[in-house]
């Protein structure tokens, strides 16, 4: 079932058209969906702030942001223009190299992982083989670097709150990992695109929800801790340690962090989505849509509004869920450290792997429904 | 296809600077905590290599286990313990140093040795097996590898159980390092709840 719209190969033969060689066109094209996907989740940063704003202000029955364009859009370019502004201060006694390091270890790993997210059939950056699993190691990184900048920023505050982080994420990476490995058993393939086509048989009820609840819930509560959301967000628990890892930094440095943290939220929405909630997929399969509007499934206007529907449906479920997660924010009290890695090692990791060993032998007793 | 081939070269040339003067930097530097970044940043440029001979599979795994688990523990460690105390000066630094010195080169001319007198046998790139590694590792772990596999995971746990075991002092009476008998009040309490029903 190899359809879609296939850009690279169109754009491709454009060039080509021109007298370009295909490895020059092949050059040429490279940076585009890179650029395109680094733009698409700094506007998804800014959509979500103003989300988090608005949201915030409604459970706490305020009006919000509301001067800066129309019901306060603008607010979180202004935020970002603020902070880019902002002087960038070094403390004294800080260790200068590692303390501007750190920021960028935590958003390289994160801004690389959307290598992995697909839109649809076509597109996504790259659809490697290793796919969902990538995401897995690559976010494994991130700990180095809020331990380097709570070391390097030389305050108590902020090395309680890198080595908190690096608790929390380790300890939250391993159910994490194994419900991930519920679906791949299920898929028999690491790659995202396999996943979402896995899923996307009978529409809404073919999607891995009803075949995984427990590993659902489990892959959402983990995504929550890997992102430090509340009702885990220890290593910046304001009451506690002021702002964790990251009292000390200022202005850009102060942004790379906040950058990170909601790109690292909606990438983890979004590969819920894709694990869960059957990707671009729509409720009713398009297909059958097709066939009974009598339309001709591989005509080019019927191709592109498909991918436009697929695009439409994997960003409106990562939306659902980073509601969601922003409620989540402001309605629950915060876990104590003890509580969370209780949850993580005592109920999370023997039920995920409970999960696992549930999911293989259903594979083997009724393969039909379980990937055989 | 000489453009793919150039950005080889130049990937190869940067990965294995990175990974030899990062290497150094690990066992001349004299900060504990520099030396531990290093560390991770050697383990990077490692998998890099692995990508480049296309095991994108043995590459993820590497960054998994080696960056994030073995160098954050290492480097979680250093932070726990990171006593400011000045190391008393050894008398015969210079000794020392040559003897480790010329191990580490009768090893490095070893290795050297090895690598020009093995006839390696280099699969073309048109057997190569790419994307399909992960399969094929898989099924060599569940096969003729079977025993080795079972037998690393027995080794993790003996290290896992014998961590617990020093962890919890209340299992043994006696101190390991001093031999005196431990002190109960040092060993956690399981803890009790702060706000007990007192109507």
């Amino acid at each position: 079932m190899e359809y879609g719209l296939d850009l690279e190969y169109s754009f491709n033969e454009f060039l080509k058209g021109f007298g370009l060689s295909s490895e020059i066109a092949h050059i040429i094209w490279l940076p585009l969906p890179i650029l395109l996907v680094l733009v698409a989740a700094v506007v998804g940063v800014l959509v979500t702030v103003w989300l988090e704003r608005k949201i915030s202000a409604a459970a706490q029955q305020r009006i919000g942001p509301e001067y800066a364009g129309a019901l306060g859009v603008l607010q979180p370019i202004a935020d970002g223009l603020k902070l880019l502004v902002k002087e960038d201060i070094i403390p004294a006694k800080a260790d200068g190299i590692l303390f501007t390091a750190g920021p960028i270890l935590v958003l390289v790993p994160v801004i690389l992982s959307w290598l992995i997210v697909p839109f649809g059939q076509n597109l996504l950056i790259s659809n490697v083989g290793i796919g969902i699993f990538l995401w897995i190691a690559l976010s494994s990184i991130q700990p180095i670097g809020l331990l380097m900048s709570g070391y390097a920023s030389n305050n108590k505050y902020s090395l309680l709150g890198g080595l908190r982080a690096a608790a929390q994420s380790i300890s939250y990476e391993i159910p994490l990992a194994l419900s991930v490995l519920a679906i791949v058993l299920m898929t028999n393939s690491l790659s995202t695109v396999d996943i979402v086509n896995q899923q996307s048989g009978a529409g809404i009820l073919s999607w891995n929800i009803w075949r995984q609840p427990v590993g659902f819930i489990v892959f959402w509560i983990c995504a929550l801790a890997e992102c430090e959301r509340l009702p885990f967000d220890l290593p910046e628990a304001e009451e506690e340690l002021v702002a964790g890892y990251q009292t000390e930094y200022a202005g850009m440095k102060f942004a790379l962090f906040y950058l990170g943290s909601y790109i690292n939220l909606i990438l983890s929405a979004l590969l819920v989505s894709i694990l869960y909630l059957g990707g671009w997929g729509f409720p009713v399969p398009v297909e059958l849509i097709a066939k009974f509007l009598n339309l001709p499934i591989n005509a080019p206007f019927i191709q592109v509004f498909t991918a436009s529907i697929g695009i439409v449906m994997t960003v409106l479920k990562a939306y659902l869920l980073v509601f969601i997660a922003i409620l989540l924010r402001w309605t629950t009290p915060r876990v104590r450290i003890d509580q969370l890695l209780d949850l993580g090692w005592k109920f999370l990791l023997p039920i995920s792997l409970a999960n696992l060993l549930i999911t293989a032998g259903l594979k083997l007793a009724f393969p039909q429904f379980f990937g055989g | 296809m000489s453009i793919a081939i150039t950005t080889q070269t130049i990937c190869f040339t940067i990965l294995s600077l990175v990974i030899l003067i990062g290497a150094l930097g690990v066992v001349l530097l004299e900060s504990i905590v520099y030396s531990a970044f290093l560390l991770g940043g050697v383990f990077m440029s490692v998998a890099g290599l692995y990508l480049l001979l296309n095991a994108s599979f043995v590459a993820a795994a590497q960054v998994l286990v080696y960056v994030g688990a073995v160098n954050v523990l290492i480097i979680f460690a250093i932070m726990l313990v990171n006593k400011k105390e000045d190391l008393k000066p050894i008398n015969d630094i210079k000794s020392r140093r040559i003897i480790s010195t010329s191990i580490c080169l009768t090893l490095l001319s070893l290795l050297i040795r090895v690598d020009l007198t093995k006839v390696w046998s280099l699969s073309s790139p048109n057997n190569s097996i790419g994307e399909e590694s992960t399969i094929r590792i898989g099924e060599h772990l569940f096969s003729d590898y079977l025993l080795p596999f079972e037998v690393a995971s027995v080794l993790l746990l003996m290290a896992m159980i014998g961590a617990i075991v020093l962890a919890r002092r209340d299992v043994l009476s006696k101190d390991i390092s001093t031999g005196l008998p431990v002190d109960q009040e040092l060993i956690e309490k399981t803890s009790e709840p702060l706000l007990t029903n007192k109507n």
